[in-house]
């Protein structure tokens, strides 16, 4: 089993309706790749990528949803474990926007309390179909006290922005708050690594509390 | 009136309101551009390739023995092309050499707009054995343009066959490269790859008397007359009536497709490759003796389907057929087995046809009446999903490309939702739609139709594969119709009956999944909400529900348990080396993709050893002394 090159293991979430682009930020975050006609994502699927944020070696472990409405019964058992939730909405269907509402009380209701959020406008390269503005975007964002970025992942605009800003409040949050307990999973042995995954299935609040 | 895709939104077809096709434009350009191509070049190539039609002829017979080694044949350039997502598209016909053999350019074409693979370094033309360069050609499409129809872009190379151009003449624009292809040199004239063909020349002659009657394909089998352009003669079913209750084939179409009416202006026309029968294979004299033995295996798995197909007392004997389809259906016959196998096609001979005929206007009335007052009068969030899913629906794929066939597969999605309003549409049905889809259509034509544009099919043609494939896809889901209610209860049991198993026949793999925080659920629910096809391609998955079907009603569920489970303690010593993160990651992402049929019967045979082991046992472990009692009531479904 590969070793943990890493001092921290955060927990990220996706979620947002159906086509809003979930699946391309992740491939566009973790790969650098982007795709005009992804395939659904049924259920969960999982990518992973380690960041480096202020001399730390952070590794990513992200989760992505299926949008439908019918998948949330699988999908909001993954709310939980999640240090960090993207809400992800598409600036070209306004619909997408308003769920946001409804995805927003998802999050209330299922995941850990604290958990750092931030909303995310995607497809914002596409001006001719864009139906909610960058003003709209940020006043959601403001009402539920979110941070708030607009994306493209095709025109790879905000997408790293949009993690590593979730990234450096979870590390905030979780990691520099804590100093003592939050003991870093050393780079050391590769047993450690095992134990980073069996601790963060565990815990509610991440891998380090 | 019933619905004709291919001419909307015109105002040749009034029953069908055109505002409801907002997206026609495009194909029915298409189709018309493609009919003055045909006029133009149809006559002349079609007298290029009468003459190797018996070089193709030999090379299709061998080609199709897939269930045999799927290695061997000629279908195996297109199959390595299709696992790039490229669409070979012939260039020109194939034209015999001084040695007989047949040499073809090809034109790749990426049809994932933004995607482009190299299929191997340039290199500078090489001088072949035959002193000619063999070209293998690449074309990009960039971002943003919209990749040709295939056909469509033919016509060039179908001038060049004509002889008008030299082979040095490429379509022009995009990046080219000229490879040599000196291992297609040193095979046998049967293993040579030939072009797919993708266009209308891939639509079968008889095509009329296969709609009336799907067993007509079992004429493309029959072992003792000698083929003949079958529509011809009268149908060797007595019970065929004439005139079907599809308009007429549209003299727009009659230009490629005889109907029964006007055979005679096609007598020039050669016989088509697919005439899979034994004096063409005793043709074949030069062939390895594998080669023979395989071909006689195959020939005799074909009579055996001939047999059971044609019934006794009228009608097909149901425990025979399931019997012969469980280790595999020939090509020929697939969708007619499937049929019957799902009960939608009547085992007696007397109801078939009316049946046949009945359900399909049965579909038409359905898509008139729900599609007929126009798109804003349908279900809104039902119609929202499978819009942004059907371009979604197998991407890069020319058949699912097109623009008939994304239109058919929004048609059959939601009639189905609304039909079942408990459901509705959920994400992965799209899926299942298409090993149907693709094996009913390939029943009309000659090529790979993953390769084949729809537009070449007359209307009426694609409406019956359509109806075919909706009233299919509805016997499908009526045995699993728990994976899609609300909580999807029949998918949690499945997986959590899985788990069960898995612990039951693999112990230290449950140990260490559970030891890593694996939940079944975490890769599983995919496995059952799409049955498997997200994990292996179509042309697997179509040799898997060969078995399912054959396995009866309630497979999709039951034996896909122990597909599923089979398939992961296949994997589990190298999943007892990996982490959490490294047993996620592989298993979202499986090393099937490029499985062939040997595998998948390989793994078919394991479940069903499972399954034997296992089915009705599960009663006896509530009484097994180290077991979990309260988990393994679950098993008891």
């Amino acid at each position: 089993m590969a070793g943990p090159h890493y001092d921290f293991l955060i927990k990220l979430l996706l979620i947002g309706d159906s086509g809003v682009g979930k699946s391309c930020l992740l491939l566009r975050f973790c790969d650098d790749a982007w795709t005009p006609s992804f395939i659904t994502t049924i259920g969960i699927d999982f990518k992973i990528r380690t960041i480096e944020l202020d001399g730390k070696r952070i590794k990513l472990q992200i989760w992505d949803t299926a949008g439908q409405e019918r998948f949330r019964t699988i999908t909001t058992a993954y709310y939980r474990g999640a240090m960090g939730i993207l809400l992800v909405y598409d600036v070209t269907d306004e619909k997408s926007f308003n769920n946001i509402r409804t995805w927003h009380a998802n999050i209330e209701q299922h995941a850990s309390p604290g958990v750092n959020k931030i909303l995310i406008g995607n497809k914002c390269d596409w001006d001719e179909k864009r139906v909610v503005t960058l003003e709209q975007g940020r006043a959601l964002a403001d009402e539920f006290g979110l941070r708030f970025l607009e994306t493209s992942a095709k025109a790879n605009e905000g997408v790293e922005e949009a993690f590593f800003t979730l990234a450096r409040d979870i590390k905030t949050r979780l990691i520099d708050s804590q100093p003592q307990e939050a003991a870093p999973v050393s780079l050391g042995a590769d047993r450690r690594g095992v134990d980073v995954n069996k601790q963060s299935n565990t815990s509610q609040g991440g891998c380090c509390s | 009136m019933p619905f004709q895709p291919p001419t909307r939104p015109h105002s040749a077809n009034p029953g069908m309101n055109p505002s409801i096709f907002p997206r026609t434009v495009s194909s029915s350009s298409v189709y018309k551009h493609d009919q003055k191509q045909q006029k133009s070049s149809s006559m002349s190539s079609f007298g290029k390739h009468s003459a190797s039609a018996e070089e193709w002829e030999d090379a299709w017979d061998s080609s199709s023995d897939k269930e045999d080694d799927p290695v061997v044949g000629g279908h195996t350039g297109g199959e390595q092309m299709i696992k790039s997502k490229t669409v070979p598209i012939p260039l020109s016909k194939p034209s015999s050499n001084g040695n007989g053999r047949v040499e073809e350019s090809l034109v790749i074409g990426s049809w994932n707009s933004n995607s482009y693979h190299h299929l191997s370094p340039p290199s500078p033309i090489k001088p072949t054995s035959s002193g000619r360069p063999n070209l293998q050609t690449a074309k990009t499409f960039s971002e943003g343009t919209i990749p040709p129809i295939p056909g469509t872009s033919v016509p060039e190379g179908r001038h060049d066959a004509a002889g008008s151009g030299s082979r040095s003449k490429l379509p022009p624009g995009g990046a080219w490269e000229i490879v040599e292809q000196s291992e297609i040199k040193e095979q046998d004239e049967e293993d040579v790859p030939l072009p797919e063909k993708v266009g209308k020349e891939a639509v079968k002659d008889d095509v009329e008397d296969i709609l009336k009657d799907p067993l007509q394909l079992l004429s493309n089998l029959s072992l003792d007359t000698p083929q003949t352009p079958s529509s011809a003669e009268p149908s060797s079913f007595p019970f065929l009536t004439p005139g079907s209750s599809y308009p007429q084939t549209p003299s727009t179409a009659s230009s490629v497709l005889h109907s029964p009416e006007q055979p005679a202006s096609y007598s020039a026309l050669p016989t088509t490759p697919r005439t899979n029968t034994i004096s063409s294979l005793k043709k074949e004299g030069g062939s390895s003796s594998l080669g023979r033995q395989r071909s006689v295996r195959t020939e005799r798995k074909r009579e055996k389907f001939v047999r059971v197909l044609k019934g006794r007392n009228e009608a097909v004997e149901l425990a025979e057929l399931r019997k012969l389809a469980w280790n595999g259906v020939p090509e020929e016959v697939r969708g007619v087995v499937w049929m019957l196998l799902l009960n939608y096609l009547p085992l007696p001979v007397q109801p078939r046809l009316t049946t046949l005929n009945r359900k399909r206007k049965e579909y038409t009335q359905l898509v008139d009446q729900y599609f007929g007052r126009g798109l804003s009068s349908l279900d809104q969030q039902i119609w929202h999903q499978i819009e942004i899913d059907v371009p979604r629906t197998r991407p890069g794929v020319a058949l699912w490309s097109c623009v008939q066939t994304q239109r058919s597969l929004e048609r059959i999605l939601y009639v189905w939702a609304i039909r079942h309003p408990a459901s509705g549409y959920v994400q992965g049905i799209n899926d299942l739609v298409t090993p149907f889809f693709q094996v009913f259509l390939g029943a009309y034509i000659d090529t790979d139709p993953e390769l084949f544009d729809v537009a070449h099919l007359p209307p009426h043609v694609l409406q019956a594969i359509e109806a075919d494939t909706f009233w299919c896809l509805t016997k499908l889901l009526d045995g699993i119709q728990d994976h899609y209610i609300s909580q999807q209860p029949g998918i949690q049991r499945l997986v959590k009956r899985m788990g069960e198993l898995v612990k039951r026949i693999d112990a230290p793999l449950a140990a260490h999944f559970e030891d890593q925080g694996i939940e079944f659920m975490q890769f599983a629910f995919r496995w059952m909400n799409c049955l498997l096809m997200r994990e292996i391609s179509v042309k697997c998955t179509i040799r898997m529900w060969d078995t399912y079907l054959a396995e009866g009603a309630d497979a999709f569920s039951q034996f896909h348990l122990y597909v599923c489970s089979a398939l992961l303690v296949k994997y589990s010593e190298r999943l007892r080396e990996m982490d959490f993160q490294e047993m996620i990651m592989f298993l979202q992402c499986l090393p099937t993709q490029s499985w062939t049929d040997h595998e998948i019967e390989l793994l078919l045979s394991e479940a069903y050893v499972l399954k034997m082991v296992w089915q009705g046992a599960e009663n006896h472990f509530a009484n097994l002394p180290n077991g979990n009692q309260g988990q393994f009531g679950m098993l008891g479904r």
